[in-house]
């Protein structure tokens, strides 16, 4: 093995951007335990560690330019690097809806809640994951876990809709409750936005290793 | 006229010593070509054999067909002298002849052809050192300045002038930027850039990142075997084979 002070830097590189996932993946699952148990002071650790994660966001792009820039990276090196900013900025448009979701959960505790016939636990558990085996899927550089993760998006936007009918029912029948329904639609809407974040660093996972784009329904 | 290279089962060897195996590749007519690979890999034998260098040097001996345009390069009664008029070469290290004036060597190839018309060698002479980007730098000192009173980015371009002087359909360079610092590098990346309107480039480099940056196609030579030739911006984005990605990576050795 050659260029080594280079493939460290690889290294150090990848370990940065796992433990911002990791640090974002918690963002999200402790706003929608805030959610679920409607406990004002989860969201507020939201709030807290959302600066780790913009402070993670300006190393891995510092790290990345100086590997560009440094080493003249080439093929599956450059493809990783280029992946690492596109995923860099997902991570952290994951803490920022984290953040949104926290907020709207310290709104609506002040109202009565809504009889929503809704599962937002599901949509929940079903967005963490996909964010959960995107991070892996790059972990471990495997492809076809990423591709499962593209396969669920679908899935999350249909619950969306749903979600949004239920809300506008609720809304329109109940003046009292409309508050809780519209921050819940809302609620829904940036755990939308995180699926669509983790189907983009699933299809940048394939980008790095397979070379092929996928974005969009193009063929890889 | 088409200066294409067509190469088919090219087998050459030092001595005992195979050097190239059985080498296939065909170089597109005004493109610029980047050979690529580690030390010793054939990549200067393979170029040398494009214009019959090779057999030069003692005991080395060349098999398999090199066909430019329409002439096979190793064909009955075809000359050596006639193929290096076509395919011109440039080398690692600048090689004016020291002695002579900036315009005798831009002539000197004209010259020894017995061409001697006054007004077209000046002609040509302008034509070549414009060409190779060196008139504005050397044009009132044309027959004042020895070629060895250049700077080594300049005499490396008198080169290319001397070169394409004598109208090549190919221009062969083996690592012509390696002894260049980096503004006379890319003055002569610039260079090889303009000169594919004119000429096919076949250029020899153990820079990646130059390759990556004036050749249309690069073949990467491992051992003496050529081992992937593609467009060069798939070779250094998404190689096909590992030995190739992981060469251009730095995890080869």
């Amino acid at each position: 093995m050659t260029r080594t002070r280079f493939h460290q830097g690889l290294d150090e590189l990848k370990q940065k951007l796992l433990t911002m996932g990791g640090l974002a993946e918690q963002a999200v699952e402790r706003a929608v335990r805030a959610f679920t148990t409607r406990d004002v002071a989860i969201c507020q650790l939201v709030l807290r560690d959302e600066p780790k994660i913009n402070a993670a966001e300006r190393e891995v792009d510092e790290l990345s330019v100086d590997l560009l820039a440094m080493q003249q990276p080439m093929a599956v090196d450059l493809r990783f690097i280029i992946a690492c900013i596109k995923i860099n900025a997902d991570l952290e448009r994951v803490g920022d809806q984290a953040v949104n979701i926290a907020e709207r959960v310290m709104d609506l505790v002040q109202y009565p809640k809504a009889p929503l016939n809704i599962d937002i636990p599901r949509m929940a558990s079903l967005t963490i994951n996909m964010v959960r085996d995107a991070l892996n899927s790059f972990l471990t550089a495997d492809p076809d876990l990423a591709h499962t993760v593209l396969e669920r998006d679908d899935l999350v936007d249909d619950m969306n809709r749903e979600i949004f009918e239920a809300s506008d029912f609720a809304m329109t029948h109940g003046v009292e409750t409309h508050r809780d329904a519209l921050d819940t639609m809302i609620v829904a809407r940036h755990l939308e936005r995180v699926a669509d974040h983790a189907t983009n660093i699933a299809e940048d996972v394939i980008f790095w290793v397979r070379g092929a784009d996928v974005r969009h329904h193009a063929q890889g | 006229m088409d200066a294409s290279i067509h190469v088919h089962n090219l087998n050459a060897w030092f001595g005992a010593k195979q050097a190239l195996f059985d080498i296939n590749l065909e170089i597109a007519d005004k493109q610029t070509t980047a050979i690529i690979g580690p030390s010793g890999c054939g990549k200067s034998t393979f170029v040398r054999c494009l214009n019959r260098m090779h057999e030069t040097l003692p005991d080395a001996r060349v098999n398999g067909k090199v066909v430019i345009g329409d002439v096979p390069v190793y064909g009955k009664g075809i000359s050596a002298v006639s193929i290096r008029r076509r395919v011109g070469m440039v080398f690692q290290k600048p090689n004016p002849f020291p002695t002579m004036s900036i315009y005798d060597n831009v002539a000197a190839g004209l010259k020894l052809n017995g061409f001697h018309n006054r007004r077209e060698l000046d002609q040509t002479v302008e034509r070549s050192l414009r060409q190779s980007a060196l008139w504005d730098e050397v044009k009132d000192d044309l027959k004042k300045k020895s070629g060895a009173s250049l700077s080594g980015g300049q005499q490396q371009r008198l080169c290319i002038a001397r070169a394409l002087a004598v109208e090549p359909d190919v221009l062969l360079m083996d690592e012509p930027a390696s002894a260049l610092d980096p503004i006379s590098t890319a003055k002569i990346e610039d260079l090889i850039f303009d000169l594919k309107k004119q000429y096919t480039v076949v250029i020899v480099t153990h820079n990646m990142q130059q390759a990556a940056r004036v050749a249309d196609s690069t073949a990467f030579f491992l051992m003496g075997n050529l081992v992937e030739f593609d467009k060069t911006e798939t070779m250094f984005t998404k190689p096909s084979d590992q030995r190739t990605e992981d060469y251009i990576t730095g995890r080869f050795g």
